[in-house]
Formats: C-alpha cells, structure tokens, sequence
C-alpha cells in the first residue's frame, strides 16, 4: 500500500533522509521509529505529497507521490506533526470545511461528519471554538480531520506528543480501533508506543532505515546479550556469587538486583550457553534456589543499542581517514 | 480547480471571525467619508459662489469636483489599506501549519492561490459597496453622471486586485504578518512613486517605461470615464504577473520547506 524506495531528500546541502527504503502492506500498523532529527517527518512529508523526494520514488496503491499527486492525496489523511488546525472555527465547521475540501459530495458529509466526531469522542466539544480546546482535544480534532472521507491510508506523525499520560492511552486505543479498516503508518520517537500499536516496526536513525521488523523480532535478533534473573532463598555475598559462577564461560556480568542479596541479574553471553552449568553450581552451594529467568531485553534497550551501534560506527571512518 | 470553493469559503469565514478586517473596515468608512465630504462640501461653497458668478458656474462640473478627487484620494486610502488585508493569505497558514492541510489535500495549488485571491478581493469589493451610499447621496443632491461613476469604480476594483495580488505574493514569503504587510506596502508604494522617475528620465522610452510602469497612471483614465483597454491590459498582466510569482513561490515552498 505504501511503497518507499529509494527515497532522498537534501535541505540545501545538508541530507535529511538518505535511501530510505521500506514498505507497508494493506491493513498492516506500522510505526516508524526513531530519535528527534531523524528524518521522520521528512519522509512522511514526501509520502503525503507535501514535498518531492530530491531522489527515489514513493508510491501509494501504486501511485506516484509525485506524478499523480492529487490521486494519491485522495487516498491519505495526514495528521501532521504540529496538528493543523483553524483554530477561529468551531469544530463542526472545520470538519466541514475538510469534507468539502477532500471533495465528499454534499450529501455524505452530514453523515463523514457524525462518525469521525463519535469515532474520536468529541461529541461534547463540536460546537466550540477550537482555540478553546485543550490539547488532548486538538489532537483529536486533528485525527479526526484525517480520518474523513475515510481514507484508505493513515499517516500521523507523532500522534502522542505533548499529551499527558491519560490522553496518550486514549489516543493509541483510538489508532489501535484503526487497524483493520485502513492502512496505518504512525511515527513515533517512543518505543513503548510503537510496540504497543504497530505489527511492525521501521527504525530510522540519522537518515537512514537502520531496521525494520517485528516489535518482538527485533528484540530477538538484536539481542547480543542475553539477561538472566536469579533469586535465592538465602542472601549471599557479592564475592560468594562472583566466585561461584562468575568463572563459567559466557557469563559476563553479576549485579545484585537488591540489597538483600537474594536477587541476581546475570549478563551472559547467549551463543555459550551458560545456564545449565550456573543451575547447577547454585544448587550445589544449597542456595536454595527460588527461580531462574530470563528477561527480555525491552525494545527500548534494542533501540538504544541501534541507535548507539550507530553512533560509535561513525569516528570509525574518519580515523581511518585521517 | 478542485477545491476552490472550499478554500474561498474558509478564506471568507477567516476575515467574518477575524477582528482585523472590522478593524480595516472601520478606518475605511471613516476615511472615505471624510473625503466625500470634503470634495462635496468645496463644491457646495464654489457652486455657491458660482451662483454670483456666471463664468464660474460653467467650470461648475461634479465630475471633475466631486466624483475624480474622491475615487482618487480613496486610492491612496486602498493602498494603505490593502497590505493590511493580504497580509495573512499566506503568511498566518504558514505560521499555524494549516499550509500542511491545504498542500496535503486533493486541492491543486493553482485552486489554493486563486481561492485566496479571489476570497480578499470579495472582501474589497464588500468595502467599496460601502461607499456606494456616497454616490445615492450625490444623486439625490443632483444628476451625477453614472457612467464615469461605474468607470470610477472599475478602475479602483482592477487597481485593487493589482494592490492584492501583490500583497498575496508578499504574504507567501514569510511566516511573520508584520513583514509581509510592509513589503507589500513598500513594493505598492514604489509601483506609485515611479512614475516620479519619470520627470528626470534622460530619454523617452526610459519616461514611457517609468509612466506605464506607474500603477495610479493607469487609474487616472478611469475616474475620468474612459475605459481604455491598454490600462485595463496593465493591471491584468499585473495580476497574472503575481499570481505567477505566487505560484512559483509556493513551488519552492514545496521543495525547500
Ligand atoms: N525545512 C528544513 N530546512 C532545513 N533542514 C531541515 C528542515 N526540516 C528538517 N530539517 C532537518 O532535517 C533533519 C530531519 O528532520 P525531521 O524530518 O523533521 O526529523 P524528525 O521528524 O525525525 O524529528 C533534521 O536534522 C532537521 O534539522
Ligand atoms: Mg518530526
């Protein structure tokens, strides 16, 4: 449904978004990730039209972004990042005004108009002057401008930002209720976020499409470590553990997960396979072990780490160079 | 033109709900008025000196007393005016975001800039309907000739589209009201002084170029009656001239950001 390729843009000198390319089936949640600066909002700009790509092509349902720009603008709702609104209008008035300007014929825009203010929840507020609004409410406003005529494709960028905690769940569960019924792509530089709403994830990092998979795919492939989570019945001491199981091949870091000393966190080395050898040390002390578990990394730590592979990468070159 | 009409409606909501354009409307009236009354009441006092003096009563002419000194001093009132008017076409879009909506959406650029230029100069022509009153009033005072009035305001509706598309172009380069105001405002004034260049011309062409260049020349015919298709040509191409830049400026918009 959407299809990037190649994509390149250049401010001035200064290249926002270097060979991005990806794509986005019909129906899927995908969420494209990455920190502030990364080119985010760049590359959505150029899927909705808003500007040509200096290279590389972007298709939408197999329209070019660029050629057939006003078919293909026919199929998005675009939130963008600073959420467009008139804000001298009443809600209903600029819903109106968004209808007519998508080209809704006359006849269906009562009805558009009632499902996206139920479908956002701003039943309460659609007579009011929007400048009135709170931002949570804004937001909504804005997806629901997006949500008109409904699009088969939704792009919103950075839906989430600058609400509070409670507007942010309500707004993912609103973006959630989409899958289905519309193609989505969501951008967003907060991991829980993404993982929470998208099958699918996009890491853009500097410019560049650094990953894309799965929300639980990605943490399994990037896992280079894996971690351990040990609790025993007695406290011990640091250097008891340390010289207990510290010797074992593959296990690469011991931290006390409190201060009782009944709780381990142990760092290993995931192709080695130190587990069975560290159980059985353990029982033999007579520890009493409670439990042994694995933990995941959270996909904010595999994102730290892509995003840091990548920064350290960089001097490599230039020393080299020099 | 997909969407035109969308955007000329919101462009007419946007100066209903927006305090400026009461604010413009206001000054206009009270200038406006101001001047028919100055021209009508200097006419009142030599039509009554006339009435002791025959010679004096031939030059007696309300056309050229009344009906040209007014159009043209509310020139001068339009060109201060105008940036006011222009000045968030673009400008206030731009500074919101709302820009993303109109370029995002299935409107073509062409529909965007003409809705725009077309929703303002409704609002102008709503202010010239306001001095329509003045005309009733001078024919009820006494047979104004009605044909050079049409003329007159023919001539000002053309002279401020030219003003408006102008000030639609300033307001399309930059994100601030305040600096788009006075760009428009500079440019219009150097559009009326140039014809001034003209007296210290060296060579005739160079004098021709400044004259026609002159955007009150072109108006002086009009307040005398005369419609003369070279200076309705002067202000269209005008027109078309910053439509065009406006177009290309938002072209670059599109590419640069
Ligand atoms: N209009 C612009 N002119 C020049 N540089 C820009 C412009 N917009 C964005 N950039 C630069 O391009 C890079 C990517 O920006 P952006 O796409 O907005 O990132 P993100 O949305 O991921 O935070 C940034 O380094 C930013 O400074
Ligand atoms: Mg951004």
């Amino acid at each position: 449904m959407i299809e990037a390729v190649g994509l390149t843009k250049f401010y001035g000198d200064i290249p926002a978004i270097q060979n991005v390319t990806f794509s986005v089936d019909k129906g899927e949640v995908v969420g494209f990730l990455g920190p502030n600066g990364a080119g985010k909002s760049t590359t959505i700009k150029i899927l909705t039209c808003f500007m040509p790509p200096t290279s590389g092509t972007a298709k939408i349902d197999g329209l070019d972004c660029f050629e057939d720009s006003l078919k293909v603008r026919q199929k998005i709702g675009y939130l963008p990042e600073t959420v467009p609104l008139y804000t001298e209008m009443t809600v209903k008035r600029f819903l109106q005004f968004c209808a007519k300007a998508k080209g809704i014929n006359a006849k269906s825009t009562k009805k558009e108009i009632e499902r996206v203010i139920s479908e956002c929840g701003l039943e309460n507020v659609s007579g009011r002057i929007i400048g009135h609004l709170s931002k949570g409410y804004r937001q909504r406003v804005g997806l629901a401008q997006a949500l008109i005529g409904s699009p088969p494709v939704i792009i919103l960028d950075e839906p989430t930002i600058g609400l509070d905690p409670a507007q942010i769940v309500e707004m993912r569960s609103l973006i959630k209720s989409l899958a289905g019924q519309h193609t989505v792509f969501l951008s967003s530089h907060i991991l829980p976020e993404v993982a929470q709403t998208c099958n699918r994830v996009v890491i853009i990092n500097k410019g560049e499409v650094v990953a894309t998979d799965t929300p639980e795919g990605l943490t399994r492939q990037l896992q280079k470590t894996k971690r351990i989570r040990l609790l025993l019945n007695n406290p011990v001491k640091s250097q008891e553990i340390e010289s207990a199981i510290g010797t074992i091949p593959g296990v690469k870091l011991i931290t006390p997960d409190n201060q009782e000393g009944r709780s381990w966190i142990i760092e290993t080395d995931a192709s080695l396979e130190p587990r069975p050898e560290i159980a059985e040390r353990i029982v033999n002390k007579k520890w009493g072990i409670l439990e042994m578990k694995s933990i995941d990394l959270s996909l904010e730590e595999v994102f730290m780490q892509l995003v840091t592979d990548e920064e350290t990468e960089i001097p490599e070159p230039e020393e080299s160079a020099a | 033109m997909k969407g035109f009409w969308a955007v000329y409606k919101k462009e007419l909501y946007s100066f209903w709900s927006s305090p400026i354009f009461y604010v413009i409307a206001f000054v206009f009236f009270i200038l406006s008025g101001y001047f028919f009354y100055s021209s009508l009441a200097y006419y009142s006092m030599v039509s009554f000196q006339a009435s002791q003096n025959p010679f004096l009563a031939q030059q007696l002419n309300l056309t050229s007393m009344v009906i040209r000194p007014f159009f043209l001093d509310l020139s001068v009132v339009l060109l201060l005016l105008s940036p006011l008017l222009t000045m968030k076409l673009f400008a206030e879009e731009r500074k919101s975001g709302t820009i993303e909506l109109l370029l995002t959406y299935p409107i073509s650029d062409a529909a965007t800039v003409w809705a725009k230029f077309c929703g303002v100069l409704t609002i102008f022509c709503l202010l010239m309907l306001g001095t329509l009153p003045s005309m009733m009033l001078l024919e009820y005072l006494s047979k104004p000739n009605w044909s050079v009035i049409a003329a007159c305001y023919g001539g000002l509706i053309l002279m401020g589209a030219a003003f408006l598309s102008l000030g639609l172009f300033t307001s399309s380069l930059t994100q601030n009201q305040i600096i788009a105001a006075t760009l428009s405002f500079g440019a219009l004034l150097g559009f009326w002084i140039i014809s001034w260049m003209k007296s210290i011309a060296q060579n005739y062409t160079a004098r021709k170029v400044f004259e026609y260049l002159s955007i009150t020349q072109h108006l002086d015919p009009f307040t005398k009656g005369l419609l003369d298709t070279r200076h309705i040509i002067y202000y269209i191409l005008f027109i078309a001239f910053f439509i065009f830049l406006t177009r290309r400026r938002i072209d670059s918009y599109r590419w640069y950001g």
